[in-house]
């Protein structure tokens, strides 16, 4: 096992070096960094110090060391459109989106695994028929729609809760929170649902086509055959082993909840880091970009590596393998 | 002589296909008592397994039990529904499966699925359900019981499993157990043994075995009567040495005749010409005429009587008389 | 001598119609009303889409028709002050909402269309090589495909076209938005098709007849075209079908968020992006009828997907 997760931290860490390297690359190459820094009254003696500073005379592997060394720091310069620190902007943009993340990764698993059981179970029954059609909808309608959509019906038309922000927060040492106050509850209300609906629908699809390929198995039927309870032959034998492919796909689709967080940012005009993706992409504000590349990397490899070594604690066969069984 | 443990009367399954109705058991009848092997034999597809799976309540939809009745200790149960024929399986009747290596469930440790056979349908604590549990891996002949309980599916071979499967299908205490092909995935060497385990558990218990195969050496080994099937039919009923020595009907003639006995001496194998009907084709009349070497015009029109022969029956108008085949 | 050769049966070879009309394909096709209903909305669709300019009643982009005067005119209502009237309506700037819909789709489609055309050649090419060649020209590409697939597309769409953004000088980067989309689009999703295309490259190769071709002098380009790519043809066509699909949302939504289709070559998303500005003071038709056309668009090609999946190849689940 520990030579499995070895090779697994390895690849990791080669995948962050890739992403580094293009994430160094836009630095570099697009746009000219000393164009976006000094104005249009600038000296030839001016360039040739920035140059020197910013080290753009040093080789390219030394640039792209100097570039790691400095990221690992959490240092990734400053952006061109605020002037200000890209770190210090992100840290306070984080927990918006993780808050928003993570409510509407766990409104999608946990949705997601219950109504994938239920429809697979009663499989040929009314209510899970109509659910399955909804989901084929539902994977056709994109993210910003859903999100429009609901602004519609539960702020413009209806009037209960908040179309765009987060209320008001509260500041729990550097972390600002929507956690402890009405309207931030509220306000987070539409965007998790519009967040984590897609991801929910994908998880539900996925546990139930898993679902009834288990269902099928001999050890089912051996486990029916001993008379054991309905539910514990389903949530016991069949859920169990349903989990062991349903955790990839979930992992990933945690991760791409960060990712589709820049669209329901968007629409609720939510003050995330996906927000700020977005407006680093139309200003061209390269710094930025670069950085919440780097960010999202870092967690999406992560999430990879810890979905990875979840499979040892679900199956043991593969707990087995480590050992070369015995 | 004793009341019988299975009793099955007329017995019917159907399929309802877009091409009509499939009848993969049509009319069949037996008993078996207490401490008794039944051999059933026949080509795949000859409806063996579909009699056992009809018994245990496990046709899987749209096959149904559309005629005739089965009793269970003098108890009919063809009739039963959910949770009182969930009550039944495993407890008064176990069930056996062909491969052992996906008969348990393979994220569960061995011990935990006994222990949760037993808590389903005996009145015991689970301390002593554990203690059952080694028990009844010792007896099953699995050296080192104590720590195995303990070990997940994968760490055993595949005899060993498949004696696993048998200690699972026993430790409800049923009267009957039905035996679909026990053996036929298994290495040769390891086949006998596991007949061989069968066979005493069942003799020491008084358990009534349905045993289910297609292979002959295995029904000389351990029946004690032997059904034959064909095309969802019983051809041929009785005694294992009357049936092996001295069939009555054609087709036990022929199926003896193209399998290799000891007691046979080095006669020639021969082989039966053509192949069974599809269901969805039978023949009017028996379905044997087509292939029979004594077939007349009336078997081709009528099914044939049942015909009785001392301690033997067989479906035929022209049987082999004892004489002839000896 | 006498004649003895039999009457000549002019014999009639079906024509390619009559044999794809007998397919199983086509029966197939004929017996699930969900494919026939979804290939006829998605066939309308792209017709009008095509013919655009013949169907539309006003042309969108000229502003000499434009009448400021005809602003939220509301849908089959004449308007106030000129007595026009709009099926769809119009928006702030007196344009037909038909109109820039039927304009918005062209738009939308040929990214689409495109984008997917894009990743098909890239992805069968890579995949091809991959196959084939095997080697260090296999674990590179199929390094990158992994690395790739470990983001979401649509992540990978939008820097790609934030880079291509950066790159472009600002007096052309309007020109330039729908190629780099495309581009974009593209290059996020040939990892599919690239892996198809080698799994059934590996399999393909090893059979005899691809040996023999080898034999016989065929060259490698010729072998990976002529035998070994029919092979994996529908594999593919099933994945460029939901490709489009994903191909239309992505657009759509890149161009909602902002980093698409320009103001000027509005796609379905943008005038979605346009809409939502009148959500809150009451013109919901600018908003409406392109979401509707958008979501029409996307659930029919998903659904013929679905169908051409099952259709196809049972196995591809």
């Amino acid at each position: 096992m520990l030579a499995y997760v070895i090779q697994r931290v390895a690849q990791s860490a080669l995948v962050l070096l890739v992403v580094g390297l293009v994430a160094f690359s836009m630095f570099r190459f697009v746009g000219d960094p000393i164009d976006n820094m000094l104005g249009q009254e600038r000296t030839q003696a001016d360039i040739d110090r920035l140059r020197v500073v910013l080290g753009l005379d040093q080789p390219f592997v030394v640039q792209y060391y100097k570039f790691l060394e400095s990221a690992v720091q959490g240092n990734f310069g400053v952006s061109y459109r605020q002037g200000r620190p890209v770190s210090e902007i992100l840290m306070e943009r984080a927990p918006a989106t993780l808050e928003l993340a993570a409510v509407s990764g766990f409104l999608a698993i946990s949705l997601g695994i219950a109504l994938g059981v239920f429809t697979a179970i009663r499989r040929n029954g009314f209510a899970a028929n109509a659910i399955m059609s909804v989901s084929l909808i539902g994977v056709s309608l994109p993210t910003f729609l859903i999100g429009i959509l609901l602004i519609y019906l539960f702020s413009v038309e209806l009037g209960w809760l908040p179309s765009f922000g987060r209320g008001e927060t509260v500041k729990i040492g550097g972390w600002s929170t929507g956690f402890l106050t009405e309207s931030g509850l509220k306000a987070l209300i539409l965007p998790s649902i519009t967040l984590g609906l897609y991801q929910m629908t994908l998880i539900m699809r996925l546990v139930r086509s898993e679902m009834l390929e288990v269902l099928r198995q001999d050890y089912i039927r051996f486990a029916r055959a001993r008379g054991l309870k309905e539910r514990a032959v389903n949530f016991h034998h069949a859920l169990k082993n349903t989990l062991v492919p349903v955790i990839t796909v979930t992992g990933l689709q945690l991760g791409s909840i960060i990712a589709f967080a820049i669209i329901t940012e968007t629409v609720f005009q939510w003050p995330g880091v996906g927000l700020l993706f977005i407006n680093a992409i139309q200003f061209v504000d390269i710094p930025v970009m670069a950085a919440y590349l780097m960010l999202i990397s870092v967690m999406f490899v992560g999430i990879n590596l810890i979905v990875d070594l979840l499979y040892f604690a679900i199956d043991p066969r593969l707990r087995a393998d480590r050992t070369g069984g015995h | 002589m004793t009341k019988p443990i299975l009793s099955i009367r007329d017995l019917t399954v159907e399929i309802p296909t877009r091409h009509g109705i499939l009848r993969p058991v049509d009319g069949v009848s037996y008993d078996i008592t207490a401490g008794e092997i039944l051999g059933v034999v026949g080509e795949s597809g000859a409806g063996k397994s579909m009699a056992g799976n009809a018994v245990i309540g496990l046709l899987s939809p749209p096959a149904h039990i559309s005629k005739g009745e089965i009793h269970v200790n003098g108890r009919r149960v063809d009739q039963l529904q959910g949770d009182a024929m969930r009550k039944l399986r495993g407890k008064e009747i176990g069930m056996v499966f062909q491969d052992p290596l996906t008969s348990l469930n393979p994220l569960l440790r061995i011990g935990d699925q006994l222990t949760e056979t037993m808590l389903a349908h005996l009145d015991i604590s689970r301390a002593e359900a554990d203690k059952r549990a080694v028990a009844a891996l010792e007896e099953v002949g699995i050296p080192g019981a104590a720590e195995r309980v303990g070990s997940y599916p994968h760490e055993f071979s595949g005899g060993m499993r498949q004696r696993v499967v048998i200690a699972l299908a026993l430790c409800a205490e049923p009267s009957l157990i039905i035996a679909d092909e026990p053996t036929t995935a298994l290495d040769v060497s390891v086949q006998a043994q596991i007949i061989a385990l069968l066979k005493r558990l069942c003799r020491d218990r008084g358990t009534a075995v349905m045993l289910i195969t297609h292979d002959m050496g295995v029904i000389a080994e351990a029946a004690d009567r032997v059904a034959v099937m064909y095309a969802g039919k019983l051809a041929e009923l009785g005694p294992v040495r009357d049936v092996l020595t001295a069939p009555l009907h054609p087709y036990t003639d022929g199926l003896m005749g193209s399998t290799p006995l000891a007691s046979r001496g080095k006669a020639r194998l021969h082989q039966i010409p053509g192949a069974m009907p599809r269901l969805d084709a039978l023949p009017p009349g028996c379905a044997f005429s087509p292939r029979c070497p004594k077939v007349q015009a009336v078997c081709r029109q009528d099914p044939g009587p049942h015909i009785e022969d001392g301690a033997g029956r067989a479906a035929c108008f022209f049987p082999l008389s004892r004489e002839e085949v000896a | 001598m006498a004649d003895t050769s039999l009457p000549e049966v002019p014999v009639k070879d079906p024509s390619r119609l009559q044999l794809a009309l007998q397919s199983d394909f086509f029966y197939q096709f004929k017996r699930s009303p969900v494919a026939v209903v979804s290939f006829v909305v998605v066939s309308i669709l792209i017709l009008s889409a095509i013919f655009a300019p013949l169907i539309a009643p006003h042309d969108p982009f000229d502003p000499s028709s434009l009448n400021l005067m005809n602003g939220f005119s509301a849908p089959m209502t004449p308007n106030a002050f000129t007595g026009e009237t709009f099926w769809l309506g119009t928006d702030d700037q007196g344009r037909d909402v038909f109109s820039t819909i039927l304009y918005g789709m062209r738009i939308s489609l040929f990214v689409g269309a495109a984008a997917v055309a894009f990743a098909m050649v890239l992805g069968i090419t890579l995949g091809l090589l991959a196959g084939y060649v095997g080697g260090w020209t296999e674990t590179i590409i199929m390094r990158v495909a992994d690395v790739q697939l470990t983001f979401p597309a649509i992540l990978v769409a939008m820097l790609i076209f934030g880079i291509a953004k950066g790159v472009t000088p600002v007096e052309y980067r309007d020109q330039m938005a729908i190629w780099v989309l495309i581009i974009a689009i593209g290059l996020s999703d040939w990892v599919q098709f690239a892996r198809v295309v080698r799994g059934a490259t590996l399999v393909e190769k090893n059979k005899e007849y691809v040996q023999a071709a080898r034999l016989i002098g065929r060259t490698s380009p010729a072998i990976m075209l002529r035998h070994i790519l029919p092979n994996v043809l529908s594999p593919v066509l099933v994945i460029a079908t939901i490709s489009l699909a994903l191909a239309i949302i992505a657009e759509a939504t890149l161009s909602f968020l902002g980093v698409g289709a320009p103001p000027t070559q509005p796609s379905l998303g943008t005038l979605i992006r346009i809409g939502q500005g009148f959500l809150f003071s009451g013109e919901w038709w600018i908003l409406l009828f392109p979401a509707v056309t958008l979501l029409t668009l996307a659930l029919g090609v998903n659904l013929l997907g679905d169908w051409l999946r099952d259709a196809l190849n049972p196995r591809l689940r």
